[in-house]
């Protein structure tokens, strides 16, 4: 658990949370996610503000049954990482069956809480 | 490019030895590497030393000195830190060192002690090789990273859970002669598939174990190998480092490891040699689907190819192209900065005939190669050993 976090990533899950998620996109078309002052693919540091699409699609998962402490009280749970336009964001799923989540299964970004440290986590559901 | 001699290793048993502390275990390790290799501590010209979280498990930084001076020396010396890839990027520094000419005589090596944290605290620094931000604050633990790998793998090239287990059981059979491996248990295909789940699609028998140890070795200079009239029986003759992004959400596929596949041109070219000129293995399976991505990041396989590779029995001993003859990190354990080095002790051990599993190297062997892992592979190292005529 970090104590202090990043202003751009905090600004970054503001804007989530407002609904007006965003990522950069480098003058190559690279998608890459806040904090960061260049592209991790070209090292191109004109970095437009785009909006973040909000619905994506699962192209991975697991149930995790060991946590890490922050998540202890929610195990096991449902991490997943889902395509949004050109990015990919990996959050918790939550709001959807066990059984129902598979890779190509659409869902909506949201931020909220974890149940053990209430800290802000990003979150995807139906 | 000139060669970088192994003049000796040493490494201790890898286990649950939370009442050793890391500088009497690299001490053990580096002091047998010394005495292997015919040399006194006065001679040690830099010393390179691996470790991920030691300064969070021992409450100790700046350790690097610390383990210098457990192995009788002063020298100049630092702590490598590159997660689970750590020593084997403190050697590819000590190779560089010995290759520059700044350097005849190294050691180089690492050294773990995590059982003391317990199952939590190991978890939870473990899952420090993924990135904080956008990993570990979204539930992601380390076994958790290589679950998503894993099942991106599955969804692209299709195979199943079996097809890893035979990893698993393959690598626990090659340790059971390996009386410095953790874990020296038989174990069969049902006893993976029915072992608790720790992040689907991968369960307990598919992870390594949490492990405290150390290894070492002494890497010397041609000039002064041949000064010293010393042994030179086997030699790093190439050395590759490959790097990506932090995060798998980055990453363009999440069934592919590039940094390993960067890593290898670069050591293969570096020695001169090519994929097929390797008889045997020692790769980076934290889990069973790291042994598989490593293998075709080698280039040992085609992408999608070598899931099947251990159900084939190629991988076996016995096989076409041994792999992980020590047991692995999967049995023989992974005490994480350690692991790089006891990989380079292993297959310098099997090449020069000295290791439990020699009998199962062909006499015609003459190349091998180890790879290590850091993170979910944003780094990897790759070293090419040799026997020399």
């Amino acid at each position: 658990m970090t104590d202090a976090r990043e202003d751009g990533y905090d600004a970054f899950l503001d804007a989530l949370e407002a609904g007006e998620g965003y990522y950069y996109e480098c003058s190559s078309g690279h998608g890459t996610l806040p904090p960061r002052r260049a592209c991790p693919h070209c090292g191109d540091r004109e970095l437009a503000t785009a909006t973040l699409p909000s619905t994506g699609e699962i192209v991975t998962f697991t149930l995790v049954t060991v946590p890490t402490p922050q998540f202890k009280d929610e195990a096991p749970y449902i991490t997943a990482i889902a395509t949004f336009g050109p990015i990919r964001l990996t959050g918790i799923v939550r709001g959807i069956d066990r059984e129902n989540v598979e890779i190509g299964r659409e869902v909506t970004v949201v931020i909220e809480r974890d149940e053990t440290t209430d800290e802000r986590t990003i979150t995807f559901r139906p | 490019m000139s060669k970088a001699f192994i003049a000796g290793t040493g490494m201790t048993a890898f286990g649950t030895h939370p009442r050793r502390s890391g500088r009497d275990m690299f001490a053990e390790a580096g002091l047998a590497a010394l005495e292997d290799a015919g040399l006194e501590s006065e001679e040690i010209d830099e010393v390179f030393y691996g470790n991920f979280i030691g300064t969070v498990s021992e409450n100790q930084g700046h350790q690097g000195p610390l383990v210098a001076e457990a192995v009788g020396t002063t020298a100049p010396a630092r702590r490598v830190e590159s997660a689970c890839a750590s020593s084997g990027l403190a050697i590819r520094d000590a190779v560089r060192a010995v290759r520059s000419g700044e350097a005849d005589v190294v050691v180089a090596g690492g050294m773990e002690r995590m059982s003391n944290m317990g199952t939590a605290g190991a978890t939870d620094g473990l899952a420090r090789a993924a990135d904080d931000l956008f990993e570990v604050q979204s539930g992601v633990t380390f076994p958790a990273a290589y679950a998503l790998m894993a099942r991106a793998y599955f969804d692209t090239f299709g195979g199943d859970r079996e097809d890893l287990a035979h990893v698993a059981v393959k690598n626990h059979d090659h340790a059971l002669v390996n009386d410095h491996a953790h874990l020296q248990e038989e174990i069969a295909v049902d006893d993976v598939l029915d072992a608790p789940e720790i992040a689907t699609p991968l369960g307990l028998y598919d992870a390594c174990p949490i492990s405290d140890g150390a290894a070492a070795i002494v890497l010397l200079s041609p000039s002064y190998a041949a000064e010293r009239g010393l042994d030179t029986g086997v030699a790093i003759t190439g050395s590759g480092h490959g790097g990506d992004t932090m995060a798998l959400q980055d990453r363009r596929s999440l069934a592919k490891t590039p940094a390993t596949r960067e890593a290898a041109n670069e050591a293969y070219t570096d020695a001169g040699i090519d994929p097929t000129d390797i008889g045997l293995v020692e790769v980076h399976d934290c889990f069973t689907i790291a042994e598989v991505l490593a293998l075709e990041g080698l280039g040992m396989y085609g992408y999608g190819e070598a899931l099947g590779a251990a159900r084939r029995g190629e991988t076996r001993r016995g096989g076409e192209l041994p792999v992980n003859l020590s047991g692995g990190l999967k049995a023989k354990g992974h005490p994480v900065g350690a692991t790089g080095a006891a990989q380079i002790a292993a297959v310098q051990t099997l090449l020069n005939g000295t290791h439990p599993r020699s009998d199962a190297v062909d006499d015609d062997v003459t190349v091998g190669l180890a790879h290590n892992a850091g993170g979910t592979v944003a780094s990897a190292s790759v070293h090419v050993l040799e026997v020399m005529a």
